[in-house]
């Protein structure tokens, strides 16, 4: 069965090739078939390999298929491999699993479009680059996919390509994206400089034995990784691109910009943890943009009146929470938000998008309210993800978030707790202000918009992706020691020789002179007193019941509240145009290059550089035009110049 | 005797168009393309018969041609030549087919572009110092006439402006040609132009390399055009017809390029690695600045134009790197490019058919009514980006990681110009081919043709193709790039009458360079002594 692992990305591209080129000959009916059957056979296809992965003993389950030599160059050679282990598992599941109802969802969604074929070609694309992404063995393989899902992503948020803002915004996410890259390829070359290889059983191997423990390259190769996966992950300070992505179709940001790609950067930083556990000056840096982002994004959230921008402020922020849990170490959590995340962030995402279909692509929710009569499916499984992303027991989210907040607190320290609860807080508030302003209370809905709930094709993935939002934290059942299926399963992907790196870095060290203090190192993490771990967790649903509760009594019970505490607050209107980052990044960027530019342009390329090439050419040709006096063909002149010429011999000579 | 039929197999058939009637312009351009086509097939025999194994030359062909001065014919082809030969072949056929609906003089368009093809091939498989410089004047001759006669308002500045840069380059490696030769004639009492017997023999003292080096490096870094040399290029291709342009781009830069790997590398090593950081700093400049200036540019020409000093920036930086991954990358990128911004030229000259202009604020919205073009258009730019899975990327991450390996904050500054890359090439696409249209004049624009497609799908087939598999590219180059480096490794370019270091072995790695270097410097000193 694993051998079958070849398949898993070749649907998707086979699928994308046939739409592409002969997707308006064959019709919707078909281009709708061809797009989600291709995608539903690669996750068939993916379970096969599951079962085939589960059949191995735990720390055999890696299985590499070799392809062909990519890129050969001297002792530089890249494989077309694919690799196989229990965290790609991980990945292929959820991408290849909620990239299907995604696909099934915008059957219905993309209906009265024209170009509906170019969607499916691009979003079958995007499962191609995706599925190489995390099923890549090296580093390069990986890029082709972190580039191509980037590539996809700009075609499809410029979707509508002839409105100046989404054209703006897939720019926009393009260029921010190269500059994720720029620092994802230097630290490709680097670790291929320390290593000699970028295959990652190899680095990884040999990571304990070349790099030394809080090391200056352990810092800069992870510092170079880590700035790579902020932009592909819209975390600070490169996420300005995210909520301008949702101007693509709302399915799509349902996949790319909330479910998988977005969380490529997790998955990055997860995939390579011993690098990142032998830099802990990185991994704070990890732990506190995580931390960070996830607050301001929480702030972002409660104040904008978009439905979709809401949900990109929340992706944000939730990703955030995911860099936080990797920054501390805690790299099952991570992953399980990850799945969680994108189990009730699709759901939103596609809810939202049902209620946009249904309203006739209206986007404000100050134009919505009292929606829940009449998309009474989708305002159930939308309320169903509300709850688990505010993490309200014993919903999915729930356990994925409490368990990187006690890691947290007990691996980082009260700070990075501090922003993680206080975000917990905000989410719950701001999402559940969201559910209240368009699903409850008076309806606002113009006269001439008439809602109608969505028709089952869309309203079924729905279901799905809500049951699993609710159910989805089985996975992780804290307490219970041995019952965390996921910590279980991404045991020998996340195991870390300390032994070898503590020897290995105090001989190294003690070689540059330096006295190493390492032996802390070694010490067994004892796991959390069960006191304190179900003390957080009243903690953080009392938390999110303080957020539900908060909002009520502004949105429905006292609507005029809000309004009063905010007007005229300059520190709401910050807030409320996101701390003003868009502007200063085009005040301190965008303008003087473009303006530099320009002078560079007509300054030093027109009159400097060309003016001194042509002010050779002006000097020769005057120096020539002096000298052509001299040739004036009167035989006087010539007898004159011969006549001093002769002189001035004489003179020299005597 | 076949590779010199090959090369001159265009010649003839342009003194065989010279007979044909004017007014049958059909039977002229059938004539023409089949040359063209017939030369591109038989350039693929030295392909396939190319031993993988030998950095010698291959299909060699060696004869006194001027006995007194002892010049030689000497032609043959190596790794760094073969593919820069066929792909000219493979250019020039393109180019007869982009210039099928021209209407002025199409007879004599056709005679150069098929002389013009000769005196490039004939420069990529020169072994005579004096045959070099014949073919690299040579080649002049016609692209001065396509640029002066074919090309647009300011044609005449323009194709002055290039004759003149580019002979004031070619006069300086004239000089230094003459030096070499009077230097060998006194070091072995051989009166010889040809370049393997110089190259194998001469041992040119540290202190007139650098002479040397510096004059075939400007003759060469003006072709390529590196900054601040480049000022050339932007008039050259904005004036320049399509054909022109991509010939241009395609193949004479890259002369330039293949010059410094012929001559400064295995000449002058030691210059080579005096000058490096020089060299180096100079191309991570060009990349920069060509995507900066790039990137404000209101003419598609000028600004693909200028996207190209930025690219050919990426090519020195490789060849500079001295190691495996720099000069394979480098080679490969000059085929990339070749491709890549032929293709765009290519591009350009389609709507420009059209539209009559090649103003960016003319267009938007394009998309709509040419999605065909859209989609060949969009694939280009995304090459010329550098995405992976398409030709670029392969080039320039074997060359940033080759340079990585001599200077790492080098390669960090030269990578940022992939994010200036994706800058200019998407905002221009974004201006030309998104949004709405600016002129009524876009609305009833026709999709490609069958003939523009026959010029641009292949070079859509060989981006990916490179992008995608590059061994039957690269595996080209090993034998003969080994050979170079180890030219160039300071640790054997010595002089002769001290004990040789063949085959130590390349460490790649900087530590060991500069080992080197500074143990090499002090020798020199105590030489001079």
């Amino acid at each position: 069965m694993l051998s079958l692992t070849w398949l898993v990305p070749t649907f998707p591209l086979i699928g994308s090739i046939i739409n592409g080129f002969w997707g308006l000959k064959i019709g919707k009916d078909n281009v709708g078939k061809v797009a989600c059957g291709s995608v539903i056979l690669s996750f068939i296809t993916t379970v096969l390999i599951l079962f085939g992965l589960i059949g191995l003993p735990a720390e055999n389950r890696i299985y590499e298929q070799v392809m062909f030599d990519w890129i050969v160059a001297g002792d530089f050679a890249v494989q077309w491999a694919y690799q196989v282990d229990p965290l790609s598992m991980v990945m292929m599941l959820v991408i290849t699993g909620v990239g299907s109802l995604i696909h099934i969802f915008s059957i219905g969604y993309m209906k009265e479009e024209y170009s509906y074929y170019r969607y499916f070609a691009y979003l079958n694309l995007f499962m191609f680059a995706m599925l190489i992404l995390v099923m890549g063995s090296n580093f390069l393989l990986m890029f082709i996919g972190w580039e191509g899902v980037g590539c996809c992503s700009y075609f499809l948020i410029g979707y509508y390509f002839d409105k100046q803002s989404a054209c703006d915004a897939a720019t926009k996410a393009f260029i921010v994206n190269r500059v994720g890259d720029f620092a994802f390829l230097l630290a490709v070359m680097f670790i291929f400089y320390i290593f000699g290889t970028i295959d990652y059983t190899e680095v990884f191997a040999a990571a304990p034995h070349k790099l030394i423990y809080d090391g200056e390259i352990a810092i800069i190769i992870t510092g170079f990784l880590f700035l790579g996966a902020t932009g592909k992950s819209a975390q600070i300070p490169l996420y300005t691109w995210l909520p301008d992505a949702m101007e693509g179709p709302t399915p799509v940001s349902a996949l790319i910009h909330a479910a998988t790609m977005v969380t490529a950067g997790v998955y990055l930083v997860v995939r390579c943890n011993i690098l990142f556990m032998m830099a802990p000056m990185t991994m704070m840096a990890v732990a506190f943009v995580g931390g960070g982002t996830a607050l301001l994004a929480a702030t972002i959230g409660m104040t904008q009146w978009d439905i979709k921008r809401v949900l990109a402020y929340s992706t944000v922020s939730q990703i955030g929470y995911m860099f936080l849990g990797c920054g501390v170490g805690a790299f099952t959590a991570a992953i399980f938000h990850l799945i969680t995340h994108a189990f009730f962030k699709a759901c939103l995402f596609l809810g939202s998008g049902s209620v946009i279909h249904g309203m006739h692509h209206e986007q404000d929710i100050r134009k919505m309210g009292g929606l829940k009569k009449h998309f009474p499916k989708t305002y159930f499984t939308f309320l169903v993800s509300t709850l688990a992303i505010a993490g309200i027991f014993p919903l999915s989210g729930f356990f994925s978030k409490d368990e990187i907040l006690l890691h947290s607190l007990i691996d980082g320290n009260i700070f990075l707790w501090g922003m993680g609860i206080t975000g917990a807080l905000l989410t719950a508030f701001y999402m559940f202000r969201l559910v209240f302003l368009t699903f409850h209370g008076e309806s606002r809905v113009d006269p001439d918009v008439h809602p109608h709930e969505s028709p089952d094709i869309m309203t079924r993935p729905l279901m799905i992706l809500a049951t699993l939002a609710a159910v989805g934290g089985m996975l992780g059942i804290p307490l219970i020691h041995g019952w965390h299926v996921l910590h279980n399963w991404l045991e020998p992907v996340l195991f870390i020789d300390w032994q070898t790196i503590v020897t290995n870095s105090t001989r190294m060290m003690e070689e540059h002179g330096h006295v190493a203090h390492l032996s802390h190192l070694l010490h067994h993490k004892e796991h959390p007193d069960a006191g304190l771990e179900v003390a957080l967790m009243f903690l953080s649903v009392g938390v999110a019941i303080t957020g539900i509760v908060g909002a009520y009594l502004c949105y429905i019970k006292y609507p005029k509240l809000p309004e009063t505490l905010t007007d005229g607050q300059w520190g709401y209107e910050i807030v409320k145009n996101k701390y003003m980052v868009d502007e200063i990044y085009d005040e301190t960027i965008v303008k003087p290059v473009v303006q530099g530019s320009r002078l560079l342009w007509k300054e030093a390329d027109a009159k400097a550089i060309d003016g001194t090439v042509n002010g050779v050419a002006q000097i020769i040709g005057w120096c020539s035009k002096q000298a052509k006096q001299f040739q004036s063909g009167y035989v006087r002149n010539y007898a004159l110049s011969m006549i001093i010429g002769f002189a001035i011999l004489l003179l020299v000579v005597f | 005797m076949f590779l010199t039929f090959v090369t001159f197999l265009p010649l003839l058939g342009a003194i065989g168009i010279a007979f044909l009637p004017e007014k049958d312009e059909s039977l002229i351009k059938l004539t023409a393309l089949g040359v063209a086509i017939t030369d591109f097939l038989l350039s693929l025999v030295f392909y396939f018969n190319f031993d993988l194994t030998t950095p010698n030359m291959q299909f060699e062909l060696s004869a006194v041609w001027i006995e007194n001065w002892g010049v030689n014919f000497h032609v043959g082809l190596d790794g760094i030549s073969l593919l820069l030969y066929i792909m000219t072949t493979f250019l020039t056929a393109i180019c007869i087919v982009s210039v099928w609906t021209v209407k002025k003089r199409i007879k004599e368009y056709m005679m150069a572009l098929l002389v013009l093809s000769t005196g490039m091939l004939g420069v990529f498989v020169a072994l005579d110092l004096f045959m070099f410089y014949v073919f690299w004047e040579l080649q002049l001759v016609p692209m001065y006439l396509i640029i002066g006669i074919w090309g647009g308002a300011r044609r005449l500045y323009a194709s002055i402006k290039f004759f003149l840069y580019t002979a004031f380059g070619s006069l300086l490696m004239l000089v230094a040609i003459i030096w070499m030769y009077q230097l060998h004639a006194e070091q072995t009492g051989i009166y010889t132009t040809d370049l393997m017997t110089i190259t194998n023999n001469i041992d040119i003292p540290f202190g007139p390399q650098k002479w040397l080096f510096v004059a075939f490096f400007l003759a060469f870094a003006i072709k390529v055009p590196m900054f601040p040399f480049h000022t050339w290029l932007p008039d050259a291709h904005v004036e320049a017809p399509t054909a022109g342009s991509v010939i241009l781009a395609g193949v004479l830069l890259k002369m330039g390029t293949y010059g410094f790997l012929r001559f400064n590398l295995p000449l002058f090593p030691y210059a080579c690695n005096e000058f490096m950081p020089y060299v180096g700093w100079l191309a991570v400049v060009g990349i920069v600045y060509g995507a900066f200036v790039s990137m404000v540019q209101e003419d598609l020409k000028k600004l693909v134009a200028y996207s190209s000093v930025s690219h050919m920036g990426f090519v020195m930086l490789g060849i500079f790197a001295f190691n495996h991954y720099g000069i394979q990358g480098a080679l490969i990128q000059n085929i990339n490019h070749g491709i890549s911004t032929s293709a765009l030229f290519l591009l350009v000259g389609v709507i420009y058919d059209r539209r009559h202009t090649r103003m960016i604020k003319e267009f938007g919205g394009i998309t709509n009514v040419m999605p065909k073009y859209a989609i060949i258009f969009m694939i280009v730019a995304l090459s010329s980006i550098g995405l992976p899975g398409m030709n670029g990327f392969v080039g320039e991450f074997l060359i940033l990681l080759g340079i990585f390996q001599a200077d790492a904050f080098m390669a960090g500054v030269a990578t940022t110009g992939v994010i200036f890359a994706a800058c200019y090439i998407l905002w221009m696409f974004q201006r030309v081919m998104f949004l709405k249209s600016n002129s009524p004049e876009n609305a009833k624009l026709k999709d490609l043709d069958f003939r523009e497609y026959a010029m641009l799908l292949p070079l859509v087939v060989l981006i990916f193709w490179i992008g995608l598999y590059p061994k039957p590219f690269m595996k080209t180059f090993d034998a003969s790039v080994t050979h170079l480096i180890s030219k160039v490794d300071p640790s054997n370019f010595k002089p002769k009458t001290h004990t040789e270091h063949a085959d130590s072995g390349h460490a790649g790695k900087t530590e060991h360079k500069t080992e080197h270097k500074t143990e090499h410097k002090k020798e020199s000193h105590s030489n001079a002594h």
